[in-house]
């Protein structure tokens, strides 16, 4: 299934799999949030879609205080775009495959 | 059952054409599916997403009938999606670009990626999504304390003091909601009266978090790396300051109709699709149900409603062809 290709990653591991070397899309989301299940298809789309090339990873927000701290976020989902360990863009809001697609394609 | 169970949907192979495509899974969207699956048309739901639209964003649903003690937004679409799922809906997860109407018999359907799907007959269920309030530091603070959604979002404002923008029932609902968390909800309304259902007023009025300011609209909203203020005028003309670290902004809906030909269906001026009392559009064959369509009412029940009829017109639509 798609979802297995979907990293669940934790506040210890991100800083390491931000730097790593492929892009990284990180969906911050929680389970009591509305429009992250309505992305969770695409999501798992995406990383079926890129497997090998862009890691695309979900940070679970409750679970994970610092990170989200770290990157002020405040509203979920939240779809940030990593590469090399820095921020290239990011896109808040149950948004469309074509959108992250855009967001991805700003690593290139 | 976990909700990302019904996310995926029923994946199969696409077929190029289907007598009936349904296009959205919220409620009318979902309606729709359970009257075709169950009517045994050729049909297919399309969704960008996982089914449910602007019911995802919704806490607690307290006015659909046949659920006496009420229910989440969550468990009410997982409920409407497996009724139906029990007649075998086809629901496919993609998202459409473009909906060409051009040929009055085949309509054609642009999905992302390039490919292409045809029908017979389409319902239109794409719905609507939160207006903005289009002011400076909207845009750059989204996300860093500018929210559209108090359901998703209100966790983040723990002890914090924060303002709803929006005087109808999903800004008054979800004030209300807000103060489980926030110390303090300051609700920001351009008239002097709200617009909410009265039991929803009753309930924010005994709120004792909740304080208001009227005859008021926001101008911008400022904040480094975050919401620090928001810049107020008065109907009678003075300016005002809020320092608040959060703004929900719930100001009404705007129709979900970037892949729509809003000329040939007859958009009125804000892109809603005029329908008639059997959901039929200005081009035949071509139904619109749910929030996506112009109209006053734009409730779960009511979108519900119009999904069954815009089948039933569907069906003699399709009859029509025979």
């Amino acid at each position: 299934m798609a979802s297995d290709k979907v990293l669940h990653v934790n506040d210890a591991e991100f800083d390491s799999l931000v730097k790593s070397a492929q892009p990284t899309l990180v969906d911050f989301w929680a389970p009591w949030c509305g429009p992250c299940k309505a992305i969770g298809p695409v999501i798992e789309d995406l990383a079926a879609e890129y497997d090998g090339k862009v890691t695309i990873a979900k940070m679970n927000v409750d679970d994970n205080p610092v990170t989200p701290g770290k990157f002020g976020i405040r509203a979920i989902p939240t779809l940030i775009i990593f590469k090399d360990g820095e921020v290239v863009d990011q896109i808040t809001g149950s948004v469309g495959k074509s959108e992250l697609v855009e967001l991805i394609k700003k690593t290139e | 059952m976990d909700a990302s169970h019904i996310a995926a949907g029923n994946q199969m192979e696409k077929k190029d054409h289907y007598e009936l495509i349904i296009l959205g899974g919220g409620p009318a969207g979902l309606s729709a599916g359970l009257y075709a699956a169950r009517a045994r048309l050729d049909h297919l739901l399309i969704e960008k997403g996982a089914p449910g639209g602007q019911v995802l964003l919704t806490d607690w649903i307290d006015n659909y009938p046949g659920f006496p003690e009420g229910l989440s937004g969550f468990d009410l679409v997982e409920k409407m999606t497996q009724h139906a799922k029990r007649f075998d809906l086809n629901m496919l997860t993609t998202e459409v670009t473009q909906v060409d109407l051009s040929d009055d018999k085949r309509k054609l359907l642009h999905l992302v990626g390039g490919e292409t799907v045809s029908c017979d007959s389409l319902i239109i269920c794409t719905g609507a999504s939160a207006n903005t309030l289009n002011v400076p530091g909207e845009l750059e603070l989204r996300g860093k304390g500018v929210s559209y959604c108090g359901t998703c979002d209100a966790p983040f404002y723990r002890n914090m003091h924060v303002a709803v923008v929006g005087g109808g029932n999903t800004a008054i609902q979800e004030a209300d909601y807000l103060t489980k968390f926030a110390s303090r909800v300051t609700v920001i309304h351009r008239r002097d009266e709200l617009r909410a259902t009265k039991i929803v007023q009753e309930i924010a009025f005994a709120n004792e978090k909740i304080d208001f300011i009227w005859n008021s609209q926001v101008t911008s909203i400022e904040g480094e790396s975050g919401v620090e203020r928001l810049n107020l005028l008065a109907k009678d003309g003075s300016t005002s300051t809020l320092e608040v670290e959060g703004a929900f902004v719930l100001i009404g809906v705007t129709p979900n109709n970037s892949m729509l030909p809003l000329d040939i269906l007859k958009a009125e001026k804000w892109g809603f699709i005029p329908t008639d009392i059997e959901s039929r559009t200005a081009v035949a064959g071509v139904m619109a149900a749910g929030d996506i369509c112009n109209k006053d009412v734009r409730q779960v029940i009511n979108a519900a409603g119009e999904g069954a009829v815009a089948v039933l017109a569907a069906e003699n639509y399709l009859q029509s062809l025979k």
